[in-house]
């Protein structure tokens, strides 16, 4: 089933109409298992037109990376590989290529950026001789040549200083700048295809428009056709002229990306469309009558010393929080907001006491601070919280009946049998088998694991849960379902969430007030529709605009331009941030001084 | 820079107290009398006597070791009971010696025990890896005198590739060396292997193989200066149980180093000696920790001293 190149409506580009300059035909992509050959990717077909954009799109477990790694011929030996099925770039067939000369299509002909920029480069060499050895080992060219080509690469993704870049390590750099980096690297051959895994998914969404952006932008000049893998629908309509949907391993849909989102085919793609969130999509709820106030910070300060010198005297502090009050009401959801260091978590650690903090918190009538070693842990019946990862959050060792009924056991209520009724009763509440209680984590799948963190959160009855970033780890149609279950708990049982995210999206769906953190000040809050309707500081409207919308008729022109370094929230001893004042303009709607 | 060499320096002469301390009070509880072994077993009572309040042993402990102290301050560390001679002239006299045997059994180690490691973590699960790391434990859980006897044995006294015992020519040197390499092997190769696998499953790794470079450039530029850091931390605290190594091989080899001294001295309750090859120990395990924590942060940079 050999799609062809349709024509593209509406792309910004003609891409050229002659032979393709990737093939793939009927790739199957097994494993070896104990029970024999299981398939991964099974009879994929597709090709890829000189510069052109094509999406592979799907949730995990789809086989999208798979495919990207059979392309590249890096394929983990000796388990998985391509049985059966062919793969040209051009008229070179790479399934028959042997080692060494598909070791000279790799980073020459065929590029890969991955989306794990943190750990993606060697930690103990530095920029410049990264990129130097990927020009010198395909390219016959001496040191100094190869070096200004290498500088070159790093001006062309808008690196600031790339000759001072170059003798830099990579843990000098931010995610950002490192994902240039390995864009740098990618495309400083000119490669045919770059393939491009999630390559912004690891990024903040400010940082993530400015690397789609770039991409967008070097596809152009240079012609290298995409292959663009996400989970992420938004970043499709942003960038893909075509787009093939996967899931189990096989293609469900592949079209043009307007015609995709405008008429999707398959039921499958209608679901996942379906289960994107978009801004604006948010359940309209009634203005809630001022009610109690679960926890109230006010004047919250965390800093964490940083330590130098011969009698490891405080030098210089991390203001990880600076002078925030806020306040959570019963029943309602109040979304944190902001981009990866901007204090949000540390926030939700001092609520539930694990970093010290100055200032005043107040939980459920209490002050934190006045509290004394019990006292603290009979608040934990308060405060709950989900974390982002459920796979680290259990403890892989014990079963999920026991994980649920722990907190109770830790804080000494019931018997036996009672803490076993009421863990299959939580179970049932989040909508699992009660019979699951007798399984193991590794038995779940990321949706449900994430299920029994809630189940396992609800135990003692808290009053307020504290969500950081609960569903970013989650495939889309998964991260909907979840935030139903979270939005009928807090009606059911009166909950207030403290829902952390760097998801915009999301945070529209699920909050009812907004408060927007940058360098661990709040620079605006206020309710959802005053935040998203009607956004006054810039970082708020940055962030807002910097959201992948999901709609390939409305694509944003580039944004804002930024090059230079970040700020950062360390400062000397006696030194520090300039404090903020947040003003009222109307409504209750707080936003800083700019 | 400056500065943490000084830390480092003043934390290492409070070690160096505490262990001078540490064996003083061993040695003094210890039921071996010294002055029995110096005066023999026909001297009379008051022979015996004089023996002790000569070399101040009647004196109470405190005392004892403050003038042990004292002495040290001012780079004396005493008289040998029964050689007749300072212990510094005898130390300095045989750690030349000493140290050629260390650096090559060191250097013995390491080539070895990484060799062995990185063969292992690239052939992992293949009958090579299985077979490399059965050596290895069997070189981790064999007696040290044993591996010494039988190298002796084997490459000495049936083949006569090598001298027998003695010092003075390379050839004497490379029985001994090669005894300490593979005593010593067993422990940096298991802990080179895992280092190696968890490098090799890394994302820069396979960034690496992305770019197109060979196997064997992935392993030797990326892979291994990564893997290498906890096995440098190692290397300073290994030198202590090479240490011990060193006073076994050397009485096997008949290698006159210090090793050889401290053994006659223990059988001899030579106290002074024996403090004072503690201590000379104890200040190569020091160097050689600081020198493990200057060379890690040339290899990462993320490491910085402080």
């Amino acid at each position: 089933m050999t799609v062809d190149a349709r024509p593209l409506s509406g792309a910004d580009k003609a891409p050229g109409t002659a032979a393709p300059v990737l093939t793939v035909e009927g790739l199957t992509v097994s494993v070896r298992t104990e029970g024999g050959l299981r398939p991964l990717v099974r009879d994929l077909s597709f090709t890829l037109a000189r510069g052109e954009v094509l999406a592979i799109a799907g949730e995990s477990g789809s086989g999208k990376s798979i495919t990207s790694l059979a392309i590249m011929g890096l394929l983990p030996p000796p388990a998985v590989r391509v049985t059966a099925g062919h793969i040209r770039l051009g008229s070179t067939d790479l399934t028959a290529l042997p080692e060494a000369a598909m070791r000279a299509v790799r980073g020459d002909r065929i590029a890969m950026i991955f989306q794990e920029p943190m750990t993606s480069l060697n930690p103990v060499m530095t920029v410049g001789a990264q990129l130097i050895e990927a020009i010198r080992t395909h390219e016959p060219v001496g040191r100094a040549d190869a070096r200004r080509r290498a500088v070159e690469a790093l001006g062309a993704v808008r690196l600031s200083e790339p000759v001072r870049r170059m003798g830099q390590y990579p843990h000098e750099l931010s995610g950002g700048m490192r994902q240039r980096v390995m864009i740098a690297m990618a495309l400083a051959l000119r490669p045919e295809v770059l393939i491009a895994d999630e390559p912004t998914t690891a990024l903040d969404v400010t940082v993530q428009r400015e690397v789609l952006d770039l991409l967008r932008d070097l596809q152009r000049e240079t012609g290298t056709a995409i292959i663009l893998i996400t989970h992420d629908m938004g970043v499709v309509a942003e960038m893909a002229d075509r787009v093939i949907v996967m899931k189990d391993g096989a293609m469900v849909e592949t079209a043009p990306t307007r015609d995709l989102f405008r008429t999707p085919g398959a039921p499958y793609t209608r679901a996942l469309l379906a289960a994107v969130p978009r801004m604006g999509a948010g359940a309209v709820r009634g203005e809630m009558p001022v009610v109690e106030t679960v926890a109230a910070l006010s004047d919250v300060v965390v800093r964490f010393p940083l330590r130098g010198g011969l009698f490891g005297r405080v030098t210089r502090n991390v203001h990880a929080v600076e002078h925030v009050g806020l306040e959570i009401r019963r029943g309602e959801t109040l979304a944190l907001v902001g981009e990866s260091g901007c204090g949000k978590s540390t926030i939700a650690r001092a609520i539930v006491g694990l970093v010290p903090h100055e200032g005043a918190i107040n939980v459920a009538g209490k002050e934190l601070r006045q509290l004394d070693p019990a006292g603290r842990r009979a608040l934990c019946r308060d405060v709950q919280m989900v974390f982002q990862d459920p796979m680290a959050a259990l403890d892989p060792r014990m079963r999920v009946g026991d994980l649920i009924a722990e907190p109770l056991l830790i804080h000494g209520i019931g018997s036996a049998a009672d803490r076993r009724d009421r863990a299959a009763e939580l179970l049932a509440r989040v909508g699992l088998e009660k019979d699951h209680a007798a399984r193991y984590p590794h038995e779940f799948s990321g949706g449900q694991r994430q299920r029994i963190c809630i189940a396992r959160a609800l135990a003692l009855n808290p009053r307020l849960i504290i969500a950081d970033e609960s569903v970013s780890a989650l495939d889309v149609s998964v991260q909907a379902r979840v935030l139903t279950l979270l939005r009928d708990l807090q009606e059911e049982l009166g909950l207030s969430y403290l829902f952390i995210s760097h998801d915009m999206a999301v945070v529209e769906n699920i909050s009812d007030r907004v408060a927007v953190m940058y360098l661990g000040q709040i620079v605006e809050m206020g309710s959802r529709a005053q935040i998203f309707g009607n956004p006054q500081h810039p970082y708020t409207c940055r962030l807002i605009e910097a959201v992948p919308v999901p709609d390939p008729e409305h694509r944003r022109p580039p944004g804002v331009r930024l090059t230079g370094e970040i700020p950062t929230p360390v400062h000397s001893v006696g030194a520090g941030p300039e404090r903020v004042r947040l003003t009222d303009v109307g409504g209750g709607h707080l936003v800083a001084a700019h | 820079m400056g500065r943490y060499l000084l830390s480092r320096f003043l934390q290492s002469i409070l070690i160096l107290l505490g262990i001078s301390f540490v064996t003083f009070v061993l040695l003094y509880v210890l039921p071996a009398d010294p002055v029995r072994q110096i005066a023999g077993r026909s001297a009379t009572a008051e022979t015996v006597e004089n023996i002790r309040r000569q070399l101040g042993l009647d004196q109470p402990f405190i005392v004892q070791y403050g003038r042990y102290l004292a002495g040290l301050a001012q780079g004396d560390l005493g008289r040998s009971y029964l050689q007749k001679s300072e212990v510094t002239e005898l130390i300095l006299s045989r750690l030349p010696a000493s140290l050629q045997l260390m650096a090559a059994g060191i250097f013995a180690e390491l080539v070895l025990g990484l060799g062995m490691g990185i063969a292992a973590a690239v052939l992992r699960g293949r009958m090579a890896d299985q077979l490399l790391m059965m050596t290895s434990f069997v070189t981790v859980s064999a007696p040290q005198f044993v591996v010494s006897l039988l190298m002796l044995y084997i490459f000495a006294v049936r083949l006569g590739w090598f001298p027998i015992g003695g010092y003075g020519t390379a050839a004497h040197l490379v029985l001994p060396a090669l005894t300490l390499g593979i005593l010593g092997s067993g422990w940096y190769s298991r802990m080179m292997r895992s280092s190696m696998i968890d490098v090799l499953r890394a994302d820069y790794i396979r960034t690496a193989r992305a770019k197109g470079l060979g196997r064997s450039r992935v392993i030797l530029r990326h892979a291994l200066p990564n893997a290498i850091l906890p096995v440098i931390a190692m290397i300073g605290i290994d030198i202590g149980i090479f240490m011990g190594g060193i006073v076994v091989v050397e009485s096997v080899f008949g290698w006159p180093g210090i090793g050889q001294l401290a053994w006659q001295a223990i059988q001899r309750v030579d106290i002074p000696i024996i403090m004072g090859v503690t201590l000379i120990s104890a200040c190569a395990i020091v160097l050689g920790n600081l020198l493990a924590d200057l060379i890690a942060p040339m290899i990462d940079p993320r490491i910085r001293l402080k």
